[in-house]
């Protein structure tokens, strides 16, 4: 994404980002959806299936973005178990029984064993929300083609927009199978119907040089894994599940100046083998620029959609925002465009649960 | 917090040779050793290598030799090795650099055992291949390999002859003679009667021991054994 967004192409829908609900504290490993599709419970630190209100029909099974919503909502009120990490609900599987458990769940009972400490055949699993996938990416046609002729982009990188602002849990792989599919065939129709282009060779060689002469050679300087943190933090706090005008003010304000930071970043390690902090330094570069482009996005989108939440503006607006946001790099900063959204054979409906 | 040191031997590629650095690492109940090497790369020491990326056992990338044993340092925690910890490369490849190995041996073994479903043509896919409950037990355990070579680090007979196409290859073999949608069975037996194939295990178990996922090569390596033995008699 990083890479289109710095070429100068659009990045789509950047503010839809997923948090999965159910992810153990600290490490933000991954306890599946499984475990409530099996029939397991969230309960709050009074041991209630606190779910009840806020998605009544539908508890357990409710949209993973309500379901967050609901659990940093539990949090706010006090409801949660006090953890080292923060404040955290609990998975509680234990009616389930062991038979089950170990049939339909191993790899749950197995990733709490090892890194929470807990059975869930006796024990609570404890979980909160956790940053799971992009809805949005790099703005491409129903062809996998984005603006730049002959250039493709598929899989979770892309925005086709099959997910729209809430991707359903497993949407991720067949889109990754169907539309990697289609890109390579036309990758491949393309190179045959046009001649190759001579890249000027300056740009590569620019570029060249400001790895290995600039950032590589610089001899002192912060490290990366400072301002990753930072990063970290500030987009957990200010742009993570629930969202406000202020919020998204303070996260652009941190991005530009960790941005600013970043010039005297340097790699501590100066090896031309395997030199894995060369690439933790590339990697924080393209992280700055996603984080402006999802924040800068969200403060844009003055409505709540999808797992997009505003509490400022809790409302969907389809007035104002039945578009996808198109969100470019230029020098004086991000640049916001909207494209109507194409509305074909389902009318965009209230959701209701 | 607790501290423990982590003894490290790395390589230098530009030397060629072997060097020990250590470092002390802070740690909690639920530190896990890939954590504390995290912590060494971004506070005590950028010049260090290693790789990872699911930290959650899934990815197999993370493999290294933890007090003489091959380990997943993410599925471990520093709470339950002896200490100080002594981190080596993986045995039985060439290194890169640091604790970083060179993998190219092991995805030549996977392609020789062909690890996809082999089927007689091209077909058109508007049809479910469905796996019964009862065929998934067949293969369920060896599905479960993630690639980590823990085993090939494990494996003496692989440590003396890189030729043998070891253990996790062999597995995966397994794996796919038994999925019933596999139509590769002839073309499978014949990999698996190779002199370097299963009859080259001398059954030392222990790649059976380290595997983090609970697959079992040793027992499925015999399997193999059987499986070709009958079949080459015609039985
Ligand atoms: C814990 C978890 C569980 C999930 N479970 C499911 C599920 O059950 N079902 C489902 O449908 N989806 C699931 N998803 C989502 C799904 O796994 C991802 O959306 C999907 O794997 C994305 O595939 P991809 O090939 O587009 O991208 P990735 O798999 O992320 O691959 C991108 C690759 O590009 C490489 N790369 C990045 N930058 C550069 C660069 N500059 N140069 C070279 N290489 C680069 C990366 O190293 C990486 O290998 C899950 C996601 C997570 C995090
Ligand atoms: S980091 Fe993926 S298996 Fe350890």
């Amino acid at each position: 994404m990083a890479l289109a967004y710095k070429a100068g192409l659009p990045l789509k829908d950047m503010e839809f980002v997923q948090f999965h609900p159910t992810c153990l504290p600290g490490s933000g490993i991954l306890i599946s959806e499984a475990a409530r599709g099996e029939g397991g419970y969230l309960l709050n630190n009074k041991y209630e299936r606190f779910l009840k209100n806020y998605v009544p029909n539908k508890m357990e099974l409710g949209p993973r973005d309500i379901i967050s919503r609901s659990m940093i909502n539990e949090i706010k009120l006090g409801n949660g178990f006090k953890g080292k990490y923060g404040d955290y609900l609990a998975l509680d599987l234990r009616h389930l029984g062991e038979e089950k458990i170990e049939n339909k769940l191993p790899q749950i009972r197995e990733l709490a064993k090892t890194f929470a400490g807990v059975d869930p055949v006796h024990e609570l699993v404890p979980v909160r929300p956790g940053q799971h996938y992009f809805m949005g990416g790099i703005h491409v046609d129903i062809n996998t083609s984005t603006p730049v002729a002959g250039l493709y982009s598929a899989g979770e990188a892309s925005c086709v927009s099959i997910n729209g602002a809430n991707r359903l849990g497993s949407n991720s792989l067949p889109e990754c199978l169907v539309f990697g599919a289609i890109s390579g065939e036309q990758a491949a129709r393309f190179a045959m119907e046009h001649d190759f282009v001579n890249f000027p060779p300056e740009v590569a060689e620019q570029e060249e040089k400001r790895i290995f002469e600039e950032l590589l050679k610089k001899e002192s300087g912060v490290y990366p894994a400072e301002i990753k943190y930072k990063l970290k933090d500030t987009m957990e706090e200010y742009v993570g599940i629930i969202r406000n005008e202020k919020s998204l003010n303070e996260a652009c304000r941190i991005i530009r100046k960790l941005r600013e930071e970043f010039k005297n970043v340097t790699a501590g390690d100066k090896s031309p083998i395997y030199n894995t902090d060369i690439v933790e330094v590339l990697e924080l570069d393209f992280m700055i620029e996603v984080a402006e482009a999802v924040a800068y996005s969200a403060l844009n989108r003055r409505e709540s959609r999808g797992a997009h939440y505003r509490e400022d503006y809790p409302e969907r607006n389809d007035k104002d925002y039945l578009a996808h946001t198109l969100i470019f790099k230029t020098i004086q900063g991000p640049k916001i465009e909207y494209l109507p959204v194409k509305i074909t054979k389902w009318k965009p409906t209230e959701r209701k649960y | 917090m607790p501290e423990t040191t982590f003894i490290l031997r790395r390589y230098n590629p530009e030397k060629g040779e072997f060097f020990i650095s250590k470092y002390n690492v802070p740690y909690e109940s639920d530190t896990t050793i890939l954590a504390g090497l995290i912590y060494i790369k971004d506070y005590l020491d950028r010049t260090l290598s290693f790789r990872y990326s699911c930290r959650m056992a899934s990815c197999g990338s993370c493999g290294m030799v933890v007090n003489k044993k091959p380990t997943l340092v993410c599925r471990t925690l520093i709470n339950n090795v002896k200490k100080p910890i002594f981190i080596e490369p993986l045995y039985n490849f060439p290194v890169i650099k640091d604790l970083v190995v060179d993998i190219d041996i092991f995805i030549d073994k996977l392609k020789e055992v062909k690890s996809y479903v082999i089927r007689e043509k091209e077909e058109s896919i508007d049809k479910e291949f469905i796996v019964k409950p009862e065929e998934m037990e067949l293969i369920k355990q060896s599905s479960s390999c993630i690639n980590c070579m823990l085993c090939y680090a494990a494996c003496p007979v692989f440590g003396a002859d890189e030729k043998f196409i070891g253990p996790a290859a062999l597995a995966i073999l397994y794996r796919y003679l038994n999925d019933p949608r596999d139509q590769g069975k002839k073309e499978r037996i014949k990999i698996a009667s190779l002199s370097h194939a299963a009859y080259m295990c001398s059954l030392v178990g222990q790649c059976t021991v380290v595997c983090p996922k609970n697959v079992d090569p040793s027992f499925h390596i015999q399997r193999l054994k059987v499986i070709s033995t009958l079949n080459n008699l015609g039985i």
